[in-house]
């Protein structure tokens, strides 16, 4: 199998089998066979009489020590998952809560307020009284409502139930899956699945639905939060792929998932005093701050910043032998880094108490001083920059022009362009007329199993073709900007007949002299909610429910436990979901066939497993079809 | 001729080997598609706890099988890699094959009321238990080779004090 279909990416994986650097893509073959009792979902650690495994043909074991059947642990298993992706997301929300409540009272002078409009908008949504009252006392009203929505509280999440349909929140509240709490259901989930307590799959996978809620309440409020502190994002030109990082500037990539530091970052990179520092220590183009995974995406579409590589080929960014410094927060930081920068003279960088690495530097993040941090950060940058080996550099010639940073609010003033009144109106008049066909989200990683964005780049050749509005967000994004899926080109030179008018008519109308692109940027992964609010304004523009729509989503390479939260809300979203690598659940027919059939009639969306993606571009098309047929429109 | 060899101080008890056996043995060839299509495919070799040691326990392909000796109805016979095999339809179920096996490795399958035994994946270089196996503790050897690695293996450690693994 190829490991890659990204030139730059080869490269660099050229480079590391001459050295001899192993990379994740070495790794994953020394991995190989890995254990089919895993692959399926058959292994139980959650106690001490284990580990116990169930053979899926039957002639073996079909129940743990302690009795768990094949349903159980299965179903267990993936509670575990999605209880740890919602974790994830929640603990950068909470993250995001506590700056904003430090900056309202004053304690974190480098987090002002940045969008003032967001931050009334989300407090009027979430019930605070805004009115002629400061910003600071509406922030400090909003992050301390933020900060209650982890514990357990007698009402549902407000960032849940306040931002979808009145549907939706009619079906949840039916099948008893609304949180209370985010970090309460996590908790929940992990005693649901310790020894002895739910052993009923189906109770189980109701149980992992309310977590993935709490998900998406804690990804929208991290969205959320984000935007009042940095800024909503608009749409802004950059490049993407190795070919960014400059041989003539210090280097310094951000990566790991929270804005918190990078835009930290990115703002003290234009300080002047940093600049000369980097000028005389023999770098004329100054500083040079690119992007690498879903922090990347949050500093490119703020502040334009290039984004380098994304999560599986965060590796070869070290391997140009031009990177001075690599700054991580937390989440798909691979430990390998560590021993790959020891091989060049880039400088590895942890933030972040939770996430530390085995012989990295470490400088502690602290919000009341992030400034100071980030340009002591940026000047540790300069310093290895004087230790470059100018042998070693070598830096493939590849970037892609990207439109990135189409925020809902964004699409929404495009839209306003064409019809001030109205701005829904003509998206929805086109997705009537056919000129939309439907609209998919992609979302999601790249992985090791699939030669990094095949499954990307092959179904959305195909979905652009039949005139389908791809969205992305993550490490999706990455994908699609690095093979300029995200430029204006790629609409003449992909998108279907019908598709290419509304694009163009739209593009010109907003004053981009062209079409917008195919692909729109919505954001990093924490971002998935920013399409469902856009899926949300059209749905009660319409008076018809989510799970009415020609819009579905895709994975199809996904690798994350948040990625499995996210498409367990998303099937509870009502959205067919594809996922293009075989979860770790046939091992069970029960939940296999609830979450591919069952969940439809209880949700209206279920999950579609396609690892072939031309056949799932396809499947998700006939989803439209018949939602199109459902709403009386042309199929 | 190539032989499995077991080193059981390396098995972790994972059981990939029998999983690979049964994936092989199915007429998906994957994990996935065998669960998914609802195959019931049966093990040829066993990994058995012996007080806490692992041991992966598989036919040997004995030169002069019992096994083959045993079968009165002509299933078993020895092909021409020296693989011991079944003519499956000429298995009759009178199990004196399963009595006979002095390792315990022709099983009895109830389902299909056949005797079920290895054929050391002879369509395949590499058998799918030496492949699945993360820790090679089934390695494929050279028959020769085993006495001789031994033989090297007794003279360093006499001569020299050295362990050689």
């Amino acid at each position: 199998m190829e490991k890659s279909i990204d030139k730059a990416t080869l490269g660099m994986i050229a480079k590391s089998g001459r050295q001899k650097i192993p990379l994740v893509w070495d790794r994953y073959e020394r991995q190989k066979p890995q254990c089919g009792f895993g692959e399926a979902g058959l292994c139980c650690r959650h106690c001490m009489q284990g580990p116990c495994r169930i053979d899926p043909f039957g002639e073996g074991p079909q129940e743990g020590v302690c009795g768990a059947t094949a349903d159980t642990m299965v179903a267990r298993g993936l509670a575990r998952a999605v209880a740890a992706g919602t974790a994830s997301h929640g603990g950068h929300a909470k993250h995001m809560a506590r700056t904003l409540l430090m900056s309202a009272e004053g304690r974190a002078p480098d987090y002002p307020v940045r969008d003032e409009a967001k931050l009334r908008a989300v407090a009027e949504r979430s019930g605070i009284n805004t009115g002629s009252r400061s910003t600071r006392k509406i922030a400090a009203d909003l992050a301390k409502k933020a900060l209650d929505e982890f514990s357990e509280k007698d009402s549902p999440l407000a960032w849940a139930a306040t931002t979808v349909t009145g549907g939706r929140v009619r079906t949840f509240l039916k099948h008893g899956v609304v949180p209370t709490g985010i970090d309460s259901v996590v908790s929940e989930m992990m005693h649901r699945t310790t020894y002895g307590v739910d052993a009923d799959p189906v109770n189980l996978l109701l149980g992992t639905i309310k977590c993935a809620l709490a998900d998406y309440a804690g990804c929208h409020m991290a969205t959320d939060l984000a935007d009042i502190l940095f800024g909503t994002p608009q749409p802004a030109l950059t490049r993407a792929n190795l070919g960014v990082i400059r041989k003539d500037a210090v280097n310094i990539a951000v990566h790991g998932h929270n804005p918190l530091l990078s835009d930290m970052i990115a703002q003290a990179a234009s300080d002047e005093d940093l600049v000369n520092k980097a000028r005389e220590a023999g770098a004329p183009g100054g500083i040079n701050v690119v992007g690498i995974c879903c922090t990347g995406n949050e500093v490119m579409m703020r502040r334009k910043i290039p984004l380098a590589t994304s999560s599986v080929s965060q590796e070869t960014a070290i391997l140009t032998g031009a990177l001075d410094a690599m700054v991580v927060d937390y989440q798909c930081i691979m430990p390998s880094l560590a021993g790959i920068a020891e091989c060049f003279h880039t400088k590895l960088i942890t933030t972040m108490p939770i996430a530390r690495i085995p012989k990295a530097s470490h400088i502690e993040f602290n919000e009341e001083k992030a400034g100071m941090q980030a340009r002591q950060i940026i000047s540790e940058g300069i310093s290895a920059f004087r230790q470059r080996d100018p042998k070693k550099i070598d830096i493939p010639g590849v970037t892609a022009p990207a439109l990135a940073g189409f925020s809902a609010e964004a699409i929404i003033s495009a839209l306003a362009v064409v019809n001030g009144e109205d701005p829904l109106k003509p998206l929805i008049d086109s997705i009537a007329a056919g000129n939309v066909y439907g609209v998919c989200l992609f979302a999601g990683c790249n992985t090791v199993k699939v030669a990094q964005d095949f499954n990307y780049i092959e179904m959305v050749k195909r979905l652009a073709k039949k005139n389908v509005l791809v969205l992305a967000t993550g490490c999706a994004s990455g994908a699609f900007a690095r093979h300029g899926f995200m430029s204006p080109e790629a609409t003449n030179q992909y998108a279907g007949d019908g598709l290419k008018t509304v694009l163009t008519a739209i593009g010109e109308a907003a004053g981009l002299n062209g079409p917008l692109p195919p692909v729109l940027h919505m954001g990093s992964c924490v971002d998935n909610t920013r399409a469902a609010d856009v899926a949300v304004a059209i749905a009660n523009k319409l008076g018809v429910d989510l799970d009415r729509l020609p819009v579905a989503a895709s994975a199809p390479e996904p690798v994350t436990e948040k990625a499995v939260a996210i498409g367990t809300w998303a099937v509870a979203a009502g959205l067919p979901t594809h996922l293009g690598i075989v979860p770790p659940v046939i091992g069970s027919k029960t939940v296999t066939g609830v979450l591919t059939k069952t969940a439809r009639d209880l949700f209206g969306g279920y999950f579609i497993v396609e690892p072939d993606p031309l056949k799932a571009a396809d499947a998700l098309l006939e989803t439209m079809a018949e939602r199109r047929k459902g709403l009386g429109l042309s199929a | 001729m190539e032989v499995i060899y077991v080193r059981p101080e390396r098995c972790m008890g994972c059981r990939s080997c029998e999983m690979g056996c049964m994936v092989q043995h199915s007429k998906a060839k994957s994990l996935a598609g065998a669960i998914l299509g609802g195959e019931r495919p049966r093990k040829r070799l066993f990994v058995e706890d012996a007080d806490g040691s692992r041991m992966p326990v598989l036919c040997r392909h004995c030169e002069d099988a019992p096994c083959i000796k045993a079968c009165i109805s002509g299933c078993l016979y020895k092909d021409e890699k020296g693989f011991v095999r079944r003519h499956k339809e000429k298995c009759i179920g009178c199990w004196s094959c399963v009595m006979l096996c002095p390792f315990g490795v022709i099983t009895a399958d109830p389902e299909n009321h056949i005797a079920v035994k290895c054929d050391r994946c002879h369509k395949l270089d590499v058998p799918a238990c030496v492949a699945s196996c993360p820790t090679k503790a089934l390695v494929l050897r050279d028959v020769e080779q085993i006495p001789a690695e031994k033989r090297r293996r007794l003279a360093l450690s006499e001569t020299t004090g050295r362990e050689v693994a």
